[in-house]
């Protein structure tokens, strides 16, 4: 790491006491970063910065939150109409939800398609699936602060999956709500939590950023880098094409929440939460449905809860079930195609837990269960052994060795 | 120290080639991303303003019918706790006799009150100093030298105007807006 010569005395003395000058300037202007990244490395920082959003608007929605059973509702509606852009901010952050789920699936489908989850980032890629798992408790806890209908019968429904425990559930249950239904000291600890989780997101964002650092990012040819002309420095490069594709990522965004801020959110939220009547369709936000649709498939109590939870735990031992030393899916014929199935199975899926648990429905649901967990535990595993790869280029700054074109 | 590698591009060729244009890209670049930041920020401080619901909580009805002469009661208005004095004849004597000249902060008494309406006396109860807020409204507390209210905090002195007289506050005690809607009726605010 070269050591930069800064010319203002305040840095230089600021510098020599804290050196925060010149690791910014290692990690975020001369940190060499491969050449040919495309626009689907933009999304890691995207994501950061829809925490960022999520963060600050969020804090604002809560200095006119109330976090009272008898309170919610108004305080929110109050928020909507009474307080200066209440509306937008609220909007802001409704709709922040869903797009910081969809920057962060097309990350991670980015990471799956050119193997970013291998050696030697399988920490990294662990990192990230703990921030997937905080974010859903997030996301989860802070729909319920509304207390409308579905906020209710959501967190009913979300707490009672651990009474599946066999023994201790049900005491579990009472433990998470604090009395013996979801009442006010579970709304209290669901704002609780959700003021801080986001927080401990920030943390592990840090060290993902860390271990992403320590062996810089990976590349669409999934090669490691062989020399200084595969690099480029991040700046100005990457931070102009971060900014590009955040200006093109706010511009959609902010359509979504002047246009059609309720198109992804349901509207028995806007219902008060009734403890006595449950809405005859109940669907959690939709970036729930595949994992709702994994729960419902399983036709028994337990196991569709242990198979939701398995969906996600798999991914965590990914780097170890994929045994091929290939990342990239361009030089990987056979897991391109998987790749692009297992892609339609979670959306599949996604459908499936939109629809009622009925019909076509549990069928599919079960299908695409079934192909879901064979992906990871049995055509990853076999796929190591059995599939030809095609040659790798020598390097990302030269052309492949057999003249096919990367 | 490292020289960064341009690999993507012939660095050599672009330099002193467009130099004018990529000044303006720049600039223009940050001028919007100046504007935009604005116009992002700008919503989450409007934000902190008062609420339109706080707004329209922002004045105060008040019956004093039932106020005998000689009696003073206290209102919320706006949060604050608001004076309203029914004054003696002989207050408002005191009121009126003094010599502005002598006055921290000179101000006739029919200034603060409304024509004809002497005996009503409307104030701010907040201690111009330091925001206390100052006694004299019950029987029984200390009024100060002036008769009026004294603010126990530093030892502010009003008269039966609600006029700084002696003490460290800056001003005399506020008069908020406030109209008679009937002969009893006053809206404050």
């Amino acid at each position: 790491m070269s050591s930069p010569e800064f010319s203002n005395p305040i840095v230089r003395w600021i510098e020599y006491r804290l050196p925060v000058f010149s690791m910014l300037n290692h990690e975020l202007h001369e940190y060499p970063t491969p050449r040919n990244l495309n626009y689907m490395w933009n999304f890691g920082s995207l994501a950061g910065f829809c925490l960022v959003i999520m963060i600050v608007s969020g804090i604002v929605l809560s200095m006119n939150y109330t976090a009272h059973v008898d309170y919610a509702f108004a305080s929110v509606e109050r928020i909507m109409r009474d307080v200066d852009f209440g509306w937008l901010i609220r909007y802001i952050h409704m709709n922040g939800a869903s797009f910081f789920f969809i920057v962060v699936y097309i990350h991670i489908f980015r990471g799956l398609y050119y193997g970013s989850y291998k050696a030697p980032r399988e920490l990294l890629w662990i990192l990230g699936v703990v921030i997937l798992l905080l974010m859903m408790a997030t996301a989860f806890m802070g729909y319920v602060l509304p207390w409308g209908q579905m906020s209710f019968w959501g967190a009913t429904v979300i707490t009672n999956l651990f009474s599946a425990i066999p023994l201790i559930g049900e005491n579990i249950v009472t433990w998470l709500w604090g009395g013996f239904t979801v009442d006010n000291p579970t709304l209290n600890r669901f704002f609780s939590l959700h003021f801080l989780l986001p927080f401990v997101i920030a943390g592990v964002v840090i060290l993902h950023i860390a271990a992403l650092h320590q062996h810089g990012s990976n590349n669409p040819l999934g090669i490691d880098i062989k020399n200084k002309g595969d690099t480029i420095p991040f700046h100005p490069y990457y931070t102009v094409k971060d900014m590009f594709g955040l200006g093109v990522f706010l511009t959609i965004f902010m359509a979504v929440v002047s246009f059609a801020p309720n198109y992804m959110g349901h509207p028995d939220n806007y219902v008060e939460a009734n403890p006595l009547v449950t809405p005859a369709h109940i669907v959690p936000e939709w970036y729930f449905l595949p994992f709702y649709a994994i729960l419902r498939a399983v036709p028994d109590k337990l196991g569709g809860v242990i198979a939701m939870f398995a969906a996600i735990a798999v991914l965590f031992v990914l780097p170890w079930l994929d045994r091929s030393p290939i990342r990239s899916a361009k030089f990987r014929p056979v897991y391109f195609v998987l790749f692009w199935v297992l892609l339609a199975d979670c959306i599949l899926l996604g459908f499936c837990g939109a629809m009622p648990a009925e019909g076509i429905w549990v069928v599919l649901s079960r299908l695409g269960t079934v192909y879901y967990f064979a992906h990871f535990i049995i055509l990853l595993p076999l796929l190591g052994l059995y599939e030809r790869p095609i040659d790798l280029p020598l390097s990302i700054s030269k052309p492949s060795p057999s003249g096919t074109s990367a | 120290m490292s020289e960064p590698v341009h690999a993507a591009g012939n660095h050599d060729a672009d330099v002193g080639m467009d130099e004018g244009r990529r000044d303006f890209l720049f600039m223009a670049t940050g001028a919007m991303a100046a504007v935009g930041t604005v116009a992002a920020v700008w919503p989450f401080l409007s934000n902190l303003r008062p609420a339109a619901d706080t707004l329209a909580l922002a004045s105060t009805e008040v019956n004093v019918a039932s106020v005998a002469e000689g009696q003073s009661i206290t209102v919320v208005w706006r949060g604050k706790p608001t004076f309203i004095r029914h004054r003696t004849a002989k207050e408002i004597e005191e009121a009126q006799s003094v010599n502005l000249d002598d006055l921290p902060d000179p101000q006739a008494d029919a200034e603060r009150v409304k024509p004809g309406e002497a005996k009503w006396l409307v104030i701010v109860g907040v201690c111009t100093h330091l925001g206390c807020i100052p006694l004299g409204q019950k029987t029984g507390d200390v009024k100060g030298d002036y008769d009026g209210w004294f603010c126990p905090c530093h030892g502010s002195h009003y008269d039966t105007s609600g006029r700084i007289r002696r003490g460290p506050a800056p001003a005399n005690l506020a008069v908020p807006p406030y109209e008679f809607l009937s002969e009893n009726v006053i809206k404050i605010g």
